[in-house]
């Protein structure tokens, strides 16, 4: 039977300070388990990219991992103000992020295409008013192995 | 290039307490720009950025960076270097600018990811 490992990071809204500690838990949790060094980068990337859009715009979040011997999948959940339209999105470039979000250096339109570049599959579920659910996986093994 | 070497080109000062002599890196990169980062920098580089909030360290953990120099003598809050020394990521600092930063290493060598050896 595979092994599965799982576990979960709460998500403080405007918590800048913090920003990036559950990416941080996930990436050493793949590096105790021995996951290949490209995969952990392009997870902890993705997953950064994602907890900071819920730092950023949400009030609270959640991050979900599981990982089974085939693939890593990981969701974050927020309670924001939801994306009314995702396609846009997930345009290169399309941001909605104030001017003081921008200062630090985020915010210019890349954090989903960039989870969509690092990842093998990736949905975006939102609900305008009650909040974005990001999900992607990454798989650990080539179906054709 | 190791860090020996960066900082005697940048005449820079080393920030965070690890001496890390056998830190070394491949190919820089420089943004003030952390999603340009994220999207386009390369393992095993060296980041030159003028933005010295907790985010670049964590960028750069997430990146797999092995080094970040801070352009015009700027320096991060000593949160953000205890951070980078949790990380074991270097953090230097140079009075240079971002352009006479960059101008300086190519000079001796080092090369964006496109380009290095």
């Amino acid at each position: 039977m595979p092994e599965i490992e799982e576990g979960i990071f709460f998500l403080t809204g405007k918590d800048f300070t913090n920003a990036g500690a559950a990416s941080s838990s996930l990436k050493a949790v793949l590096e105790r388990i021995g996951i290949p060094k490209d995969i952990i980068r392009r997870t902890a990337i993705a997953a950064f990219e994602a907890e900071m859009n819920t730092i950023i715009y949400a009030v609270a979040g959640m991050l979900k991992y599981r990982i089974t011997d085939s693939e890593i999948v990981v969701t974050i959940q927020d309670m924001g103000p939801g994306i009314p339209d995702i396609d846009l999105a997930l345009t290169e470039g399309y941001s909605t992020a104030p001017d003081y979000i921008r200062a630090m250096g985020f915010g210019s339109g890349m954090g989903l295409p960039n989870i969509k570049k690092n990842s093998d599959r990736l949905t975006v579920n939102s609900i305008v008013g009650e909040g974005t659910t990001v999900e992607f996986m990454i798989k650990l093994k080539d179906e054709a192995q | 290039m190791n860090i020996g070497q960066i900082l005697k080109i940048l005449d820079a000062s080393l920030l965070t307490s690890d001496a890390l002599p056998q830190k070394k890196v491949e190919s820089a990169y420089c943004a003030d720009l952390m999603s340009d980062v994220l999207s386009f920098s390369v393992t095993r580089s060296l980041l030159i950025t003028g933005l010295t909030n907790p985010q670049v360290i964590r960028t750069a953990e997430m990146a797999a960076i092995e080094m970040v120099v801070f352009i015009q003598d700027k320096k991060p809050d000593m949160q953000t270097i205890r951070l980078a020394e949790e990380k074991h990521i270097p953090l230097l600092s140079t009075s240079y600018s971002m352009f006479d930063t960059c101008g300086r290493l190519y000079e001796n060598g080092l090369r964006s990811h496109a380009y290095a050896r």
